[in-house]
């Protein structure tokens, strides 16, 4: 036993199986015991929309990807260093991305005929030499699992359960991780169930000892992949979801408003239903409606209440909820949207992710409908991003529209934990008794134009409101037409005076007036944000820009994109923000889309950066 | 403001202008509502009307209380959320046959299914009457609308029947031009803790004049209506002499004549609120030939904890339990320090 371990600065290491094999609780466990020893991580689960597809097949396929390493890291990582297939049909559906040379292991078991045959392989590919661009490692992990959990009397199929633990095994010995964060986990996840427990971690120590062993073949290496330099803090891993949710959590709880949830299942929005409804004692209410129209309706109902109305789903559904949202903008009640964007258009690509709905989000309603747009760029960023969406639905009365995604949604970073004693409150101020003897709900505070907000149940404040137009003055039906446009106009002057407290907008990485302006929202964020710091470099005049505020956008937004030569626009779309920017301040920016349904690579960001410096040079 | 001296029909009543066409059903069924309100012991701040689209729903506006005039069928969602957000308000909820059987009717389904403690008053004038005369789902069969130039095909629906079905533990029936009857009938829903679904019958003066005057006109309807009392023998008639009885060879209800046949009262049903199997007969009597029309309570069903009781009670539970702030769970889980 004496392999070198090797000192590496990141790693990407893929998981891909059939998507009953157990992957992304692979992953996810390898994730935490890398977040546990301090290195900075991305990850992407990536499965299909079918629950359980035919056993073997391609499209029965799921992966989970992590990118971890010593340095920061802001992406999944273009090319895995590592392939882990499980069957024939992974490492056909995975192969195409492994870097050459890179490193694949293979559970050689399963590459029955039978197998081959369903992922639609011709001949065996690990004896067919198509492979020999790889370092390629074969092990029969399937006959060494059920070997290694024969104790404890598991029947075949399900001794073959813990496969995966066996290759996590393997993995967290190459990778030099510990393994006890991992036991801890599945001794507490089956706690009812000893022997499942200990049959996992037999097989977990199983592979791990495989590494060890004199059986290893003299091609494996182990690698030491060391703690990053974090600014320091607590952390913790977090997804998307799980902070986005937590974010409204916080913001209610710094309105001091209770929370109403009205949520439809849908992918991949659904983990904010499920997190929500878990802090019951939080006093969030979660409200899971008939359908989407109800569930905006009924947080609708509860914003009109006096709570803070949130409703989360995903484009189609968001398309659902547009008249309820043309009501909330004309009776001017706080609500927050979340749509966790997927491929589209209609059904599309459920599991996939995309960017998009910036199109409906900024003009998917019938008539003259402005709202606000935010979009959070990372994991972590959910936090912050869904309490400023709070604060601006409640000071201004207007539902916001919160952009996040299906990779957010799903993937982990660490998360440098807030100071949640410095959070800001924004205790909102209810009408309490009628001004002059008459309570008139469309009387507005003289900046913000945010109108008043009485509850029912408050006596002298009774009114009515609804979607019918009304007067500026008295809040009565009004068809008056010169009354129309008044209210037209102070609905847009309210949405677009909130930039007068949007921070500025900021190069992220580089500086106002380079020569090329990389602009982008939303999860883009690290492979543009990497693909500028190497242009850069290599002696590129590039800076990063990335948009928080969509709309309205920050004051600055326009003097800071016409300092740059070019303005390049990264898009999971076929080019939103591009023409929104070109529509709002002339500018001829240049999209560069990708509607795959996976996240840019940096190269592919770095390489248009490229060609943009050289043929403008 | 209440405790001085008792709100009247004027207090209920908003500033502003009615604007229902001359003669139209809506007027009785609003100045009943003003009218009884006070009756009930309601406050204006903690009264809510909130409806979908439609003429009935421009009936928020009418009252001096809180209201919100929402969007088309989707009032019982609004009013869920309402409620959810506080349960103390007394809301009611105005649709119609179109509003809340049509582009509503999953919404209506569903609130009574849940049980949210809400009043819903449906008004069928079985044409839709803003959108200027279409045939609604309570259409009879064959009617000549502007979408239906040779007749309607489409089969009606009938509202208490479709209640019952979704479930709902509370049915009951009344007629615009019943002045007398119908603050009772709104008293019992109002009374009841839960979602109270009350078909009334209601004339479309210009789409759909005298849909109901067969049970309507002073002449016939007392041969045409079922007043419904909780313990009462089901008779009706002119001369008092007409009862309902369960038939077992056809399995319905039956109209006999009380001193024809060896027909006595005794024979006659009594009208037991609790039960469904009746209820499910009741809401179908009138179609037949010489049948009355169930007027009043047809059903209702006690229960322990309306829906956004139940779901408070969850709240309450976990609280009691453990009490987390934000802070705990930001804070809480598997942490790491960097140094």
């Amino acid at each position: 036993m004496t392999t070198d371990v090797q000192i590496l600065e990141s790693a990407v290491v893929r998981f891909a199986g059939d998507s009953g094999d157990g992957m992304q609780l692979t992953g996810s466990q390898f994730t935490n015991s890398t977040a546990l020893s301090g290195s900075d991580l991305a990850t992407f689960p990536d499965f299909p929309a079918e629950i359980r597809a035919p056993v073997g097949t391609t499209f029965g396929v799921s992966a989970f990807q992590i990118n971890f390493g010593a340095k920061s890291i802001k992406t999944i990582g273009d090319e895995p260093d590592v392939l882990v297939a499980m069957n024939p049909a992974a490492l056909k559906v995975s192969l195409d991305n492994l870097r050459r040379g890179g490193l694949l292991v293979v559970d050689a078991g399963s590459f029955t005929k039978r197998n081959l045959q369903k992922a639609g392989y011709e001949t065996n590919p690990l004896e067919d030499g198509c492979l020999e661009d790889y370092q390629l490692i074969t092990l029969d992990a399937s006959k060494q699992t059920v070997e290694s959990v024969k104790e404890f009397g598991l029947g075949n199929k399900d001794a073959l359960r813990s496969k995966n633990m066996y290759m996590l095994g393997l993995m967290l010995w190459m990778f030099d991780r510990s393994r006890a964060p991992v036991t801890d986990w599945l001794e507490k996840k089956f706690a009812k169930k000893p022997e499942i427990a200990a049959a996992n971690i037999a097989a977990l120590n199983a592979g791990h000892a495989y590494g060890e062993t004199a059986e290893l073949s003299t091609s494996i290496k182990r690698y030491h992949i060391g703690a990053v330099k974090q600014e320091p803090g607590l952390y913790k891993t977090v997804t998307g979801s799980e902070a986005l949710s937590w974010g409204l959590a916080a913001g209610g709880e710094l309105s001091g408003l209770d929370i109403v949830l009205g949520s439809y299942p849908i992918t991949p929005a659904s983990p904010v239903l499920h997190t929500l409804s878990s802090l019951k004692d939080l006093g969030i209410l979660t409200f899971q409606a008939e359908d989407e129209i109800a569930a905006v309706c009924a947080a609708l109902g509860a914003a009109f209440g006096g709570a803070l109305g949130v409703t989360s789903s995903s484009g189609p559904g968001i398309a659902l909820k547009g008249e309820a949202l043309g009501l909330a903008i004309s009776t001017e009640l706080p609500l927050v949207v979340v749509n966790v964007q997927r491929g589209g258009p209609s059904t599309g690509l459920p599991t996939k992710t995309e960017q998009s709905d910036l199109y409906q989000a900024i003009y998917g309603r019938n008539g003259d409908a402005p709202l606000p747009v935010l979009a959070t760029r990372s994991p972590a960023d959910c936090f912050e991003t869904a309490i400023e969406a709070c604060r601006i639905a409640l000071k201004y009365m207007t539902p916001v529209i919160l952009l996040s995604d299906g990779f957010i949604a799903n993937a982990a970073e660490p998360w440098k934990l807030p100071d949640m004693e410095a959070l800001e409150p924004f205790e909102v101020a209810f009408a309490s008794a009628p001004e002059d003897g008459e309570f008139n709900p469309y009387q507005r505070d003289d900046l913000s134009l945010a109108r008043n907000w009485a509850k029912p149940g408050t006596p002298g404040c009774m009114h009515r409101i609804g979607g019918i137009e009304k007067s500026y003055d008295t809040g009565h039906i009004s068809y008056d037409p010169a009354n129309h446009q008044k209210m037209t106009d102070v609905r847009a002057a309210k949405v677009a005076g909130i930039a007068r407290e949007i921070p500025p907008l900021e190069p992220s990485t580089g500086s106002a007036g380079a020569r090329i302006g990389v602009v982008g929202w939303g999860s883009t964020f690290g492979p543009i944000e990497e693909a500028v710091k190497i242009a850069r470099s290599e002696g590129v005049d590039v800076s990063h820009v990335h948009f928080r505020h969509l709309n309205p956008m920050p004051s600055n937004t326009d003097a800071l994109l016409k300092s740059f030569d070019h303005v390049l626009i990264p898009e999971m779309n076929t080019g939103q923000l591009k023409t929104v920017i070109r529509d709002r301040f002339f500018i001829d920016a240049q999209p560069l889309n990708k509607v795959s349904g996976q996240p840019f690579k940096i190269t592919e960001v770095l390489n248009a950066i490229r060609d943009l410096a050289s043929e403008k040079a | 403001m209440t405790d001085q001296s008792p709100l009247t029909i004027k207090d209920f009543t908003s500033d502003q202008e009615v604007r229902w066409c001359p003669g139209c059903g809506d007027y009785a069924i609003l100045k009943c509502m003003q009218r009884t309100l006070p009756e009930m012991g309601a406050t204006l701040e903690n009264t809510v009307f909130v409806s979908g689209i439609g003429c009935s729903s421009r009936f928020p506006y009418y009252m001096n209380t809180y209201g919100f005039h929402t969007i088309h069928g989707r009032a019982p969602a609004v009013a869920t959320g309402l409620k959810l957000a506080n349960p103390d308000l007394d809301v009611w909820l105005i649709t119609g046959d179109g509003d809340g059987l049509s582009i509503g009717g999953n919404h209506t389904l569903h609130a009574l299914r849940r049980n949210v403690d809400l009043n819903i008053l449906l008004f069928n004038n079985k044409i839709y009457g803003l959108t200027k005369g279409q045939y609604s789902p309570t259409s009879e069969v064959g009617i000549k609308t502007p979408s239906t130039p040779m007749g309607s095909v489409d089969p009606s629906l009938n509202p208490i029947n479709f209640a019952l079905g979704c479930g709902a533990k509370f049915v009951a029936r009344t007629v615009d031009t019943a002045q007398k009857h119908m603050p009772g009938v709104f008293k019992a829903a109002h009374q009841y803790k839960g979602a109270a679904f009350v078909e009334i019958l209601q004339n479309c003066i210009v789409y759909n004049d005298d849909a109901w005057s067969d049970i309507t006109d002073k002449k016939t309807a007392q041969d045409k209506q079922l007043l419904l009392e909780h313990g009462e023998k089901m008779i009706f008639g002119k001369e008092g002499n007409k009862g309902i009885v369960f038939d077992m060879d056809s399995f319905s209800l039956k109209v006999v004549t009380i001193g024809e046949n060896n027909i006595t009262q005794e024979d006659v049903l009594t009208h037991d609120e609790s039960h469904i199997g009746i209820a499910r007969l009741l809401a179908e009597l009138g179609a037949g030939d010489g049948e009355p029309v169930a007027m009043g309570v047809l059903y209702q069903e006690s229960v322990d904890l309306s829906y956004e009781r139940a779901v408070h009670a969850q709240i309450d539970h976990a609280r009691q339990k453990k009490k987390r702030s934000i802070k705990d769970i930001v804070l809480g889980g598997q942490t790491w320090h960097v140094k």
